[in-house]
Order: structure tokens, then C-alpha cells, then sequence
């Protein structure tokens, strides 16, 4: 049987490594047409006319729609699910966000038509006799320019490219702090641009059913019910009940298949248009070009203390950049899941965040591993370092001396969040003795001698997961509740499924949530069998992102696995003519406590579907339960990295020479896939600090880093050998006790990465010069700046 | 990608014959190159030559102080070989950093060389070393080969049959990536050969150059503090999100003083 704290291998495993995995692009269906979405060459442009006619007539072309065949067919506007309400209580600007442009193109990616052939080369050949005349229009790229009185306007309808001004905190009250300080840090920095980058790229596959209307939608979804409601209610108006979708195996999200696209929202549509099927994947530069990015933001703040360094404010203005349209969480990103984690481990008692949301001419800007929070990870340990080095205060010493103490549990911050538990002292003193901290003075004294630049950093960081209390999203704009579901459906012969709604892109689920109910129920692995992602076999559920499937989804099986003991009970009682009372359930087994009278599960799932010898006066026959779960707080893991750097001042390449990573999760279920999950955190945490930029040309907005020539994804070479970490203190309100670990790696990586980079760089004097991605060109660039 | 012609002669002259009888012919070796740019609809050539059945254009031959490459041997060919690494160790190291194993299993010398991509490894080895390119025409040496971004001397038809390179008593080579790309951003191949110090750059300009003063400061002084003192202007050098002109100029010094120390 397995137990919780083993380390299962992945189940998975065999069908991904051996090829066997099942991916939307694998799928044949009927008479599958193929489409090809024309998109904007500029970053601004008006539409003044289309012209399809010699597309339509080229070989093998079934149908070309355009913005106004969408439009026509009454179609609606691709929505934003989280509502913000501004400053002065006012929701934030919606401007339309039609599936194929209608009149005007807004940027480089832009839906113009879509092509359906015969074959996908079809499609595109006559995607290429399109004739579309644009009136081109200056471009707003720069997030902060864009906000500037005259620039150009994304949309007619949001003045000034203003989503919202939203505030948290009270602004008097800080400044009033900030008047009796000893001392004052202040920092200017650039969270960069990122392209996700999922292996698999977005893919969508339909068809419509003429017999029964019933629409089939197979998409790369992290949520496949929270796709089916959008095109349901919002978009498409087809009922709930005859469409189905479905996410089969999916190759990686990191956020980015969240969200309801354009694309696969005109697959399905157009499969009812045209009735047959119809089958769309990305090539690599379309998901650079479309995919939601992630990040983005251009922030002051400054951290007021007093003359011990204690912290007494901290003040934040950040503008945030949206892109041209709302992708389906964009709101929510820079705001509440950013601002309430201000707070940090530390007892700042005064917080003030503003935020602006601005519109520009680039892809849409939502969720990416970690949402907010490596944001909000990576201003407060930034400005924590600085305001150490201008205090003349160690680094560890700082955070220490402003830590939460472990026994004001449950903490209330001042930026909405209550801290359910943890103990970040421990955490340090665990990752400073990993990484040999106090061994640092005399590592830098011998790369210097070699003309080499070290530098230490530390990220001590928390965040928000487990999303999310339903009552509390709710109050905060949130359009949907964030519960999850689950059930337990034994078979006769006793083996059984878990039927989820999370969903499993990479997450290793297969494998961690047979474990838990190996480990519950006394079942061995291979008698289970988790189902997930299609919303006809699976009850309605929330999907997977922000660090919630085990905490959240976990919790569901747990509670569905209540009831399996407690039906199991009744049952054994009556085969055993005992007293329900006197019942212990143990290692699969019921037992009469006292005796050695037993019904092993397996006996009672039996009993329960042929029910001859049967407590019937009591129970409906079947071994089938399910439940919902919606939790009572968010979990809070935390953890502290330590980074070593040395650079090489003549080329400016940093290498990473040393990475500590301790981390509280909460109880831990599967200490390989912990493993696994923060080391990919931290390859993309170290991807955001040294490599990955999406950058546009400021004039254009053309993508100027639209494939691997130019966009650098972290490889192994980039990443030393991770030393990791555990401290235990468990989630106190969930029944398992854990806190989630997907996305720990990448929001505290940043932070430790950068901090050492300054660190080493402050010997030159540049530590004030630089921004991520530190590559080579930019430390070089910061090294020789005058 | 667009339709083709799709050819794969046994011979040289069957492929050039090939090749003037299309309308918009292309040679194919490796195809690490020409299939991604046929790939994104970039190129559309009527026919395609696929130079992969010629057994004349693959192998690697030393003879005395020249080490004959044929245009058709492949980059991991060119790292594996012994004979390679005793000659002129240098190249098959080259050779060996160029992109990943599946690139290096399929990309060819005569491929590489030809292309002239600004960023590409072995038009550095090529020039430093002063080598002969041989063609199904004519030889041309290395002076006269490299002629701007993407543009060579080699003419509509003109197939490189192989490359020979004299051996050097000192040689090295030091690239230094691009980030993303793994490419060339600069790379320095520095030579000591017949006729005195050679010092060659690519990923830096349009195509791959030599250093003069370089060469010069070598010449008197075999040392890496002789070329530390030469910077290369930045003027006219490549820009881009990864490098500035004045950051790879900067580059061009900093992988001569590590080639020359490299080479001993
Ligand atoms: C992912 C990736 C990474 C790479 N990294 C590097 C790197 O780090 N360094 C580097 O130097 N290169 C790199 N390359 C390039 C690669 O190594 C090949 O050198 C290059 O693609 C050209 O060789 P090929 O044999 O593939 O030529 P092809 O792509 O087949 O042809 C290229 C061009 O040369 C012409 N041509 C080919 N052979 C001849 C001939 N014998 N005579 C005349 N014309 C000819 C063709 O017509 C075509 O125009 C990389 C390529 C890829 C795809």
C-alpha cells in the first residue's frame, strides 16, 4: 500500500516516455478539416477592407470567416472573469474583445480571418491570397508612455488606455509612517515580460453532431468546466449540456491554457458553422505571438524603517501592462493576488499599494506560474537586500529581525490576507546552513583574486495558494467560486476511480492522488485510476493553476474518501452484526474493535453492488461518492533561497554556482514530485532573472524575440545542482494538511538571483544598474555605465 | 511550405545539371538551414537538390600539412575525427559546439560554409586558417571567399565539393554564445600557420573578417597581452537584443586574448 511521504515513481511516466501519450493534435476524427488563422502583421492597424474571394476559391478551402461573419452570427465579446473595481468603486474598463477583428487590428497576432481546408497547407496557402488593406496606426508599446496624455489609444472606448486605478492600504496612514522613519529605501524596478512557453503549444479539435447538436471540444485546458461555462454562458450561448470539453493529456500550461482564446473558441464555433470537424495546433510562432504572456510591470516603492530596521511602511506604485484585450484573469493578476502579498514574511504594519492597469498594442498579459505573487515576491526581497546594504545590516540578520514570529499564527496583514500558519526563522537558519552562508566573505575574497565578481542573495518569500475560499474571491470580483470537486466511484470487483476536476498538465496527479487514497482507503496504486479533464465524465470542477490541486482538489478526494468509510462502516456492521459504534477502519479493513471479526473494503464495495445480505433500511446500494470541497482560507507555503553568483566582469555572464531552496509546504505527499515541481519553479524563476525577455520593438511592436534565435529558455547548462530543503508546519485547515508547491520555485527565484547579482556587483558599484534578464550584455553594459 | 521539385543525384554533375535546368533551384545538404526557412514559407524554390546521395563530397583526408574536408561531412563527423584532432585539434572542437547533437548529425562543413550565416562557427576556422575552398569549377581561398551577410563568391550552380586546411603550429578557437541562440555572438579563431599569426571573427560583422592589427601584435609577440591592447571598432558591427556593436567589439578582444591563450 502506499503511504503518504513515499516516493512513488510517476505513473504517467510510462505512457509520456514511451510516446503513448495522448495530445489534441493526436487525435483523428472523421472527415477533419483543418484551419489557419490569418493574423495582424502590425501592432495598430484599422481594417479597411478584406477581400476573400481568390482564398475562397483556392484548393481544398471549405470556408474563410472573417470579423464580420463572427459579428453577424452574434457571436460574444471574449470576457474577463474578475471584476476590479477602481479607486472611486467603478469596475474596470471592458472594452470588446471580439474573437476575429472586426474593424481594427490591435496587435502583432491579432485575429484577422480564419481559414478552413481540406488540409492544414491548404488553408494556409489561401490564408496567403487574403487581401487585407490596412490603414496603419501608431502603436502604444510602452507600458508607462502609454498612460501618457496623447499616446496613441488601444481602444476608443477606454480613455487615456486606463484599465483601472486600484488602491489597497490606506495611503494616509503610510505616508504618516513614513514621516517618523530613521530611514527610507527607495527602488525603481522592471518586472520583465515573459512568454510561457508550454511544450506542447495550444491545440483545439471539434465536432458538431447533426444528429443531437451536441458539440465536442478537445482543447489544451487547465480547467476544461470553467472553458465549457465561458462558451456557454458568455461566448458561444451553446447550453452547457451539449458541449462538452475535453483536455486529454496536456503538455505543460504554467497559466497560459487557463484562459479562453480566441482560437479554440472559433474552432468549436465553426465546427457547428461548417459541421464538420475541424482541428487547429499552433506552430511555435503563433504561441509566442498569441499565448497570454505573463509579468510585466514597472514599480516604485519604498520601505520606511526605524533606526534598528525595523520596517513601519512600505509604499508601492506599479503600473501594469495588460496588452491590447482582457485575457480571462488579466485583472486580477496585478492586483489581488499581487498586492495582498506585500506583506511578505515580515510585520510591516503599514502597506500601500497602487496599481495602474494600462492597455497596449502587445499579446494579452494574465496569469504565468505564480501570478502576482513572484511579483510581489521579487519588489519586497529586492527592496529587503537594498535597504540591508544601505542599513549596513546583514541580509539575514534584517529579515530576521522583521520575521513574523511563529507563535502569531494566525496573522492578519495589512493587506487583506490572514497568514494561517508557518515559522520562517528555522527556514533561514536551514537554508544559511546549506548554502554555507557564513563561508561567503571568504568566497568572494578568492574570486576577486581571480578577477572574478561573487555576490550571495537571499529571498525569503510567502505566497497565497490553494485558491481559494469561494465567499472571499467572491467579495473580491471574483466571477466564479473556486471550490473542487470529487468523487470516488468503486467498481464491483473493487477497484476504483477518482474523478477530479483538477486537471493535470505536468503536475504528476495521477500518481500523487492515488496515493493519498492508496494510502486512505488501504487500496494498492495499480487498483486506481484517476480520471480528469472531460466534462462529461467528471463532476463540475475548477481545474488546476495557482498551487491548488492538492490543497483544494486533494481535499475533495479526502472528503469523498469520508464518506466511502463511513458507508463502508454501515455496511461492515451489518455483515459483521456488529454495532456501527464498535467499528475501526484500519489498512483497508473494518474491524470490530476487541475482536478479530473483519470486512476488508473490498468486501463491503461488494456487498454494496450485490446487495443480497444488506443493511437496505439504511442505505442505497452502490459505492459511489462524491464531494465538494471550498476552503475556509488560502495556504501560505514560505520558504527562503540562497543564491551564490559569480560573475565574469570582462563578458558579464553570471553563473550560478551555488542554489539553496528550503521550502514549507506543509505536509508533503510525494517528495520526488515536490522535488520536481521546484526544480522546474526554479529553472523558470532563474529563466525570468537571467534569460527570458519578451521584448517589442518600441516603434512597431513588432515581437522582436518571436522564436528560440531570440527567446532564451533556461536549458539544464544554465542551472547548478539544486540543494533543497524541508521544514514541516502543517496547513491547519485542510484535511491533509498541505499547502502546494507548483509555483514556489519561480516566484522566489527571481529575487535570490538578483540579490546576488547586486551583491556581486556592488563591488563595482553597479548594483544599482541592472534589471532582469541580468544577461551577459546588460551586467556588462551595468559594469562599464558611467 | 511550398511545393517542390525534389532531387537526389548520384553525382556532382548531375546535380548542377539539375540545378540549371530548374527554374529556382536549391542545393540541400544538411537542410539545418534551408528546410526552416523553407519551413516558414521564407524561401520557394521550384526544385530541391538534395546532395545527400553523392558519395564524392563526404569523408575527411590528411595528406602531409592538409587536413581535406569533404562538403558533405557532417559536424559531429568532423568532432569525432582522430585524424581531425591530431592535425588541428582546434577544429574538431569547433566542430563540436556547434549546436546540439541532432543539428551536428545533420549539418554539414560545405552547408555551414557556404550559407555565410553572419553568426555561423566555421567561417572563422575557414579564414583563420587560411583554407582553400574547392569547388566543382575552381579553388578559391579563404581571402576571397566571404563576401557580406549571407553572400559568398560561390556562383549560381557552383557547388563546394570540399574544404583543406593547412595545419597551424598554434591554433584555438573561442565563441562566445548567444544566449538563446547558441550561435556564434562572436567567436575569435586565432592560428599561427605558414605565413604567421591569422586572427578571424565571426558572429560580429556581416560576415566573417580578419584582424589585422591583431595579427600584427601576434606576429611580434605571440601572447594574449599583445592583442588584450586591440579593440576592433564597434562601427558597422552587428546589434541586436543581445549584443550592441560596442559590446561585441568588446567581445572580439576578450575571446582573442582567451583563444590565444587557449592555443598556447
Ligand atoms: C538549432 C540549430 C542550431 C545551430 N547552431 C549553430 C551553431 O552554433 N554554429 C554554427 O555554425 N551553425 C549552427 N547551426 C547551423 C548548422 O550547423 C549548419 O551549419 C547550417 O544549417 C548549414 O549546413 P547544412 O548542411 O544544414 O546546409 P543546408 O541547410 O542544407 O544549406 C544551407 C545553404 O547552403 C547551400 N549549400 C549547401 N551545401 C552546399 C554546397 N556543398 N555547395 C554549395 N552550396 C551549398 C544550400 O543551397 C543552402 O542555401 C545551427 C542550426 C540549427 C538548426
Amino acid at each position: 500500500m502506499a503511504k503518504i511521504g513515499d516516493r512513488i515513481k510517476r505513473t504517467e511516466d510510462r505512457r509520456f516516455l514511451t510516446g503513448a501519450g495522448r495530445y489534441v493534435d493526436d487525435l483523428q476524427l472523421a472527415r477533419c478539416t483543418h484551419a489557419y488563422f490569418l493574423r495582424s502583421p502590425h501592432a495598430h492597424a484599422r481594417i479597411k477592407s478584406i477581400d476573400v474571394a481568390a482564398a475562397k476559391a483556392a484548393p481544398g478551402v471549405v470556408e474563410i470567416f472573417t470579423g464580420k461573419d463572427v459579428a453577424d452570427s452574434k457571436v460574444g465579446s471574449l470576457i474577463c472573469g474578475w471584476v476590479v473595481k477602481d479607486k472611486h468603486g467603478q469596475p474596470h474598463k471592458a472594452p470588446a474583445h471580439p474573437a476575429i477583428a472586426l474593424d481594427t487590428v490591435r496587435y502583432v497576432g491579432d485575429t484577422v480571418a480564419m481559414v478552413i481546408a481540406e488540409t492544414y497547407a491548404q488553408a494556409k496557402d489561401a490564408a496567403e491570397q487574403i487581401a487585407v488593406d490596412y490603414e496603419v496606426l501608431p502603436a502604444s508599446i510602452d507600458p508607462v508612455k502609454t498612460l501618457d496624455a496623447g499616446a496613441s489609444q488601444v481602444h476608443a472606448d477606454v480613455p487615456g488606455n486606463l484599465c483601472y486605478d486600484w488602491e489597497l492600504g490606506e495611503k494616509a496612514k503610510v505616508d504618516a509612517a513614513f514621516a517618523t522613519a530613521a530611514h527610507v529605501t527607495k527602488l525603481d524596478l522592471v518586472n520583465n515580460r515573459l512568454i510561457p512557453n508550454a511544450m506542447e503549444p495550444r491545440a483545439a479539435a471539434a465536432e458538431y453532431d447533426r444528429g443531437t447538436g451536441n458539440y465536442t471540444l478537445y482543447t489544451t485546458s487547465q480547467n476544461p468546466h470553467v472553458a465549457r461555462l465561458v462558451l456557454s454562458a458568455f461566448v458561444l450561448g451553446i447550453p452547457e449540456h451539449k458541449l462538452r470539453v475535453v483536455a486529454p493529456d496536456v503538455g505543460g500550461g504554467f497559466g497560459s491554457k487557463i484562459f479562453i482564446y480566441a482560437d479554440e473558441t472559433l474552432v468549436v464555433w465553426a465546427a457547428g458553422k461548417i459541421q464538420r470537424a475541424i482541428k487547429w495546433t499552433a506552430e511555435r510562432g503563433e504561441s509566442f505571438m498569441t499565448d497570454a504572456h505573463g509579468r510585466d510591470h514597472v514599480t516604485h516603492a519604498e520601505l520606511a524603517m526605524d533606526k534598528d530596521g525595523k520596517f513601519l511602511a512600505f509604499k508601492v506604485d506599479t503600473i501594469a501592462n495588460l496588452g491590447a484585450y482582457l485575457s480571462t484573469f488579466a485583472t486580477a493578476v496585478p492586483t489581488y493576488l499581487y498586492a495582498t502579498l506585500l506583506a511578505g514574511q515580515y510585520t510591516t504594519p503599514l502597506i500601500y499599494c497602487n496599481v495602474r492597469a494600462a492597455f497596449t498594442n502587445t499579446a494579452p498579459v494574465d496569469a504565468y506560474r505564480g501570478a502576482g505573487r513572484p511579483e510581489a515576491t521579487y519588489l519586497v526581497e529586492s527592496i529587503v537586500s537594498k535597504a540591508a546594504s544601505e542599513m549596513k545590516i546583514d541580509a539575514a540578520e534584517l529579515r530576521r529581525r522583521n520575521f513574523i514570529a511563529p507563535d502569531a499564527f494566525p496573522y492578519q496583514t495589512p493587506v487583506a490576507l490572514t497568514y494561517d500558519s508557518g515559522n520562517y526563522a528555522p527556514i533561514l537558519d536551514q537554508a544559511m546552513q546549506l548554502a554555507d552562508y557564513a563561508g561567503a566573505a571568504g568566497r568572494k575574497a578568492t574570486a576577486k583574486a581571480s578577477g572574478k565578481l561573487r555576490g550571495v542573495g537571499i529571498c525569503s518569500y510567502i505566497e497565497a495558494c490553494g485558491i481559494a475560499p469561494s465567499a472571499v474571491v467572491g467579495s473580491l470580483g471574483a466571477g466564479v467560486g473556486l471550490w473542487e470537486s470529487a468523487e470516488l466511484r468503486f467498481n464491483p470487483t473493487g477497484n476504483l476511480q477518482i474523478l477530479t476536476g483538477s486537471h493535470s498538465h505536468g503536475q504528476s496527479h495521477e500518481t500523487t492522488f492515488a496515493q493519498i487514497v492508496s494510502d486512505k482507503l488501504g487500496i494498492p496504486m495499480d487498483q486506481i485510476e484517476v480520471v480528469h479533464g472531460d466534462t462529461s465524465q467528471v463532476p463540475f470542477g475548477m481545474g488546476t493553476y495557482g498551487s491548488r490541486s492538492l490543497p483544494v482538489g486533494g481535499s475533495a478526494i479526502m472528503k469523498a474518501a469520508d464518506k466511502i468509510i463511513a458507508k463502508g462502516k454501515t455496511i461492515a456492521a451489518h455483515l459483521m452484526e456488529a454495532s456501527e459504534a464498535d467499528i475501526v477502519f484500519e489498512d483497508g479493513t473494518f474491524k470490530v474493535a476487541g475482536t478479530d471479526k473483519a470486512v476488508p473494503l473490498g468486501q463491503a464495495v461488494f456487498a454494496a453492488y450485490v446487495p443480497h445480505n444488506y443493511p437496505s433500511d439504511k442505505l442505497e446500494p452502490g459505492m459511489d461518492e462524491n464531494a465538494f470541497y471550498d476552503p475556509s482560507n488560502f495556504t501560505y507555503p514560505s520558504g527562503t533561497q540562497i543564491c551564490e553568483v559569480e560573475i565574469d566582469p570582462d563578458t558579464g555572464v553570471v553563473d550560478i554556482v551555488n542554489f539553496v531552496a528550503v521550502d514549507d509546504f506543509g505536509n508533503i505527499v510525494n517528495p520526488m514530485i515536490v522535488e520536481g515541481q521546484v526544480h522546474g519553479g526554479i529553472a523558470q524563476g532563474v529563466g525570468q532573472a537571467l534569460l527570458e525577455n519578451a521584448v517589442y520593438d518600441k516603434e512597431s511592436g513588432q515581437l522582436l524575440s518571436g522564436s528560440y534565435m531570440d527567446y532564451c529558455m533556461p536549458r539544464a547548462d544554465n542551472l547548478p545542482s539544486f540543494k533543497l530543503g524541508y521544514q514541516v508546519t502543517p496547513c491547519p485547515h485542510n484535511p491533509l494538511g498541505v499547502k502546494g508547491c507548483g509555483e514556489a520555485g519561480a516566484i522566489a527565484a527571481p529575487a535570490a538571483v538578483m540579490n546576488a547579482v547586486r551583491d556581486a556587483l556592488a563591488q563595482v558599484g553597479a548594483q544599482d544598474r541592472i534589471e532582469m534578464p541580468a544577461t551577459p550584455r546588460a551586467v556588462w553594459e551595468a559594469i562599464h555605465a558611467q | 511550405m511550398y511545393d517542390f521539385e525534389y532531387h537526389k543525384p548520384k553525382s556532382v554533375a548531375d546535380a548542377v545539371a539539375a540545378l540549371k535546368k530548374a527554374s529556382d533551384g536549391k542545393f540541400m545538404a544538411g537542410g539545418m538551414t534551408l528546410i526552416p526557412t523553407l519551413k516558414q514559407r521564407l524561401a520557394q524554390p521550384s526544385d530541391v537538390i538534395d546532395l545527400g546521395a553523392i558519395g564524392d563530397l563526404r569523408g575527411i583526408k590528411v595528406d602531409g600539412n592538409t587536413v581535406t574536408i569533404g562538403a558533405m561531412t557532417k559536424h559531429a563527423e568532423v568532432a569525432a575525427s582522430a585524424e581531425v584532432a591530431k592535425a588541428i585539434p582546434a577544429l574538431a572542437k569547433l566542430a563540436a559546439n556547434i549546436g546540439d547533437g541532432q543539428v551536428r548529425n545533420r549539418g554539414t562543413i560545405g552547408g555551414s560554409v557556404a550559407n555565410s550565416d553572419p553568426a555561423a562557427d566555421y567561417p572563422a576556422a575557414v579564414l583563420a586558417l587560411g583554407a582553400t575552398i574547392t569547388t566543382n569549377e575552381r579553388k578559391i581561398a579563404a581571402d576571397d571567399f566571404f563576401k557580406g551577410l549571407f553572400e559568398t563568391a560561390l556562383k549560381e550552380g557552383e557547388i563546394i565539393t570540399s574544404i583543406s586546411f593547412p595545419t597551424a603550429t598554434k591554433a584555438a578557437y573561442m565563441k562566445f554564445p548567444n544566449p538563446a541562440s547558441r550561435y556564434a555572438m562572436v567567436g575569435v579563431f586565432v592560428a599561427q600557420t605558414a605565413s604567421g599569426p591569422r586572427v578571424a571573427v565571426t558572429g560580429a560583422g556581416a560576415c566573417a573578417f580578419r584582424v589585422k592589427e591583431m595579427e600584427d601584435a601576434l606576429a611580434k609577440n605571440w601572447s594574449p597581452d599583445a592583442v588584450a591592447g586591440v579593440k576592433v571598432p564597434a562601427d558597422g558591427l552587428n546589434g541586436d537584443i543581445h549584443g550592441s556593436p560596442e559590446y561585441r567589439a568588446h567581445l572580439v578582444t576578450v575571446m582573442a586574448k582567451r583563444a590565444v591563450a587557449a592555443a598556447g
